[in-house]
């Protein structure tokens, strides 16, 4: 009778459950009273945010799958079959094609929140690296879920990306071939980028368990960048934060619907409505936008093999920027420098972007260049010397207690008064 | 208040890389297709079933000659209007294969509204063979399928022309201002008067274009318009849940601060 959990829950039937594994009792610890900042602002939204996405995705996608069909001569119908005759297919359809786009922004954007309050430093290094992974998974899964509609830009998109790793010396063949599962991108290709698509969202959500279990561990960040100092610095997660995020669920939700509903082929290529045809390379074969600052990088090396390192470099350079960052202060908003040259990356991220999206000739090859430059620049030298260099703003005392001008002390009152509540 | 003029600025050269990037994609290659009024732009925009049904027939007494429409049905066609007696009328013209017989001989029949649109060639190479080795290509998604789309499809339907003096045409090929590269393997395709409207539209070329790539944006996104309807209350509902949401997070985080 040792390990029965003693359980709070007066309800008979959870309480029944709960004392024999006890998740209700780990979920009201993790998610009900767990003490989480109160000073976050919205940014802290995204995580949620790309939770929920992941669960949209797989739901949608089990029901494409039941009426796609992973064949070379047969998915691109069925893909019309799903549009056009299945009950609701279209709208599946456009949730989950969209839904790799909303996913990719709202990441993207919880990158950037990491960086910008410093959320990778310690103790949240591993933290930090998990999340790497996770996003390195969600590459592998979007880009073969492009290619399974088997259109022209599924099938030339593939055929480019497989082909990069042919640039490594003498193992870049062989890896290829056992990509394709043949001589070129064929059906076996399709067929095992399909039960790879498939399998890799389930190791997403296995992953993301890691990364909220590390999460719970060391706790969040804040806006503040300062560990918490004392209860009165956090309220418990629900009902605070639940709500606080359900608000942005709903304008995520929102604008979600809005590009389902109004522009669902808004951020799609034309000629993805075009079947694969392996005799006729398209004009321009440009990725989906969310790998265009990626592929800027690739085109804008004139070696294939340097090329492809530094692409996946602008990835892998992420699982050391906890070491790269010498400055032990998180949060921008106390280092004056790194505030301002934070935006600066994010402007040469965008530019390879808008690189990635044009044919590299004239200006879009120096553009990209320096892009491409600038980006490593911020990582490798910007970074390391800036930590050392600058000079941090005053930190404030406690979450509870920010520095306002003058500094002196708030009533006491004031502060206390959330943990009455909670 | 810094972190929001940091904002404004990179949104201000996002913005002018946006519209280098906009004027230089328009110098290249063919003219922009000049934007028409159709009745399915915008969050707003319907299908006009009378232009729908006038697209219908151009397709059917012109463009089907030559192009398939193999992922409708002729099922799919009361998405513009047309009745089910009226579609089974359709169908019945049209022999399909349907099978084989009980000596094991291929059988042909009337098509049913269940049966797919009928396409003009058995196959590709013979399609290919019909015309000096060009492919007249499925119109199930030619509208989503160019860049440009309606406006592009209606450009090139009226944008035949004499090449200009000096343009080496190649045999066989049309001069037309907005197909990419301009020489086109289709001849003009629509005459003043080539189809008779049962409601008294005269039948330019213009008119024609317009309904036909009325009737294919229909065919490439048929469900165009209850999607926009869904979309309005979806919009509306989370609209609402956000006000609600936020008003409850205010009350909530009332006394903390």
């Amino acid at each position: 009778m040792a390990g029965l959990n003693k359980s709070e829950f007066s309800n008979p039937l959870i309480n029944w459950i709960d004392t024999r594994l006890p998740i209700f009792t780990m979920m009201q610890k993790e998610y009900g009273v767990f003490p989480t900042p109160k000073n976050f602002n919205y940014f802290w939204n995204f995580g949620a945010l790309a939770m929920v996405t992941l669960l949209v995705m797989i739901a949608t996608g089990i029901f494409l799958a039941m009426n796609y069909q992973p064949n070379s001569e047969l998915a691109f119908g069925s893909v019309q079959h799903i549009m056009r005759d299945v009950n609701y297919g279209w709208l599946l359809r456009y949730i989950h094609q969209n839904g790799a786009s909303m996913f990719f922004i709202v990441t993207y954007v919880h990158i950037f929140r990491g960086m910008y309050y410093g959320s990778y430093k310690s103790p949240r290094e591993l933290l930090w690296m998990i999340g790497v992974v996770i996003l390195l998974l969600m590459m592998a899964t979007a880009f073969m879920g492009y290619v399974l509609p088997w259109g022209q830009m599924s099938y030339w998109g593939a055929t480019v990306i497989t082909n990069l790793f042919s640039a490594f010396p003498i193992v870049g063949k062989p890896i290829v071939t056992f990509l394709w599962g043949g001589f070129s991108v064929d059906n076996p290709t399709l067929n095992r980028f399909f039960s790879l698509h498939y399998l890799l969202p389930f190791v997403l959500i296995g992953v993301v368990f890691l990364h909220v279990a590390a999460l719970h561990v060391v706790g969040s960040n804040n806006p503040l960048g300062i560990d918490v100092k004392s209860p009165q610095d956090t309220v418990p997660f629900h009902p605070y934060y639940t709500v606080k995020d359900s608000v942005g669920l709903c304008v995520f939700f929102l604008v979600w619907a809005v590009l389902v509903f109004f522009a669902p082929n808004f951020l799609g290529d034309a000629n993805n409505f075009i079947p694969a045809n392996p005799l006729q390379t398209p004009a321009d074969i440009v990725p989906e936008w969310y790998f265009l600052p990626y592929y800027a990088i690739l085109r804008s090396v004139p070696n294939k093999l340097l090329g492809v390192c530094m692409m996946f470099g602008s990835i892998l350079i992420l699982f050391v920027l906890p070491w790269l960052d010498t400055s032990r202060v998180r949060s921008a908003r106390f280092r004056p420098i790194y505030r301002q040259i934070i935006w600066v990356w994010v402007l040469a991220v965008i530019v390879l972007g808008v690189c990635g999206a044009h044919k590299p000739e004239g200006i879009w090859v120096v553009l990209a260049r320096v892009g491409t430059l600038y980006y490593y620049l911020h990582f490798l030298v910007i970074l390391p010397i800036l930590g050392k260099l600058e000079r941090p703003l005053p930190l404030p005392e406690s979450i509870s207690r920010p520095v306002i001008s003058g500094g002196g002390p708030m009533p006491s009152g004031a502060t206390a008064k959330p943990m009455e509540k909670a | 208040m810094m972190r929001a003029r940091a904002l404004g600025h990179l949104l201000a050269i996002a913005l002018l890389v946006g519209a280098v990037v906009t004027t230089a994609a328009a110098q290249e290659e063919a003219p922009t297709p000049p934007a028409q009024h159709w009745s399915f732009d915008g969050p707003f925009g319907s299908l006009d079933l009378a232009a729908a049904q006038r697209g219908f027939q151009v397709y059917s007494e012109i463009c089907s000659v030559c192009h398939s429409l193999q992922y409708l049905h002729y099922r799919d066609l009361t998405g513009i209007g047309l009745t089910e007696d009226q579609i089974k009328a359709i169908a019945a013209a049209i022999t399909v294969p349907q099978g084989v017989d009980d000596q094991g001989n291929p059988k042909e029949g009337p098509a049913t509204p269940a049966d797919q649109f009928k396409s003009p060639y058995p196959n590709e190479q013979a399609a290919r063979a019909a015309h000096n080795g060009a492919l007249p290509p499925d119109l199930s998604l030619i509208v989503n399928a160019r860049e440009g789309h309606a406006d592009y499809v209606y450009a090139v339907l009226t944008g035949f022309a004499d090449p200009p003096p000096g343009m080496q045409m190649q045999e066989g090929m049309n001069y037309n201002k907005y197909f990419p590269g301009h020489q086109i393997a289709m001849p003009p395709p629509l005459h003043d008067s080539q189809v008779t409207y049962a409601d008294g539209t005269p039948a330019t070329v213009e008119q024609m274009a317009h309904d036909v790539v009325t009737f294919l944006d229909w065919a490439a996104n048929p469900e165009m318009v209850e999607r926009k309807q869904i979309g309005w209350r979806w919009v509306l509902f989370f609209l609402i849940m956000a006000g609600l949401t936020y008003a409850v997070k205010r009350k909530v985080w009332a006394d903390v601060h």
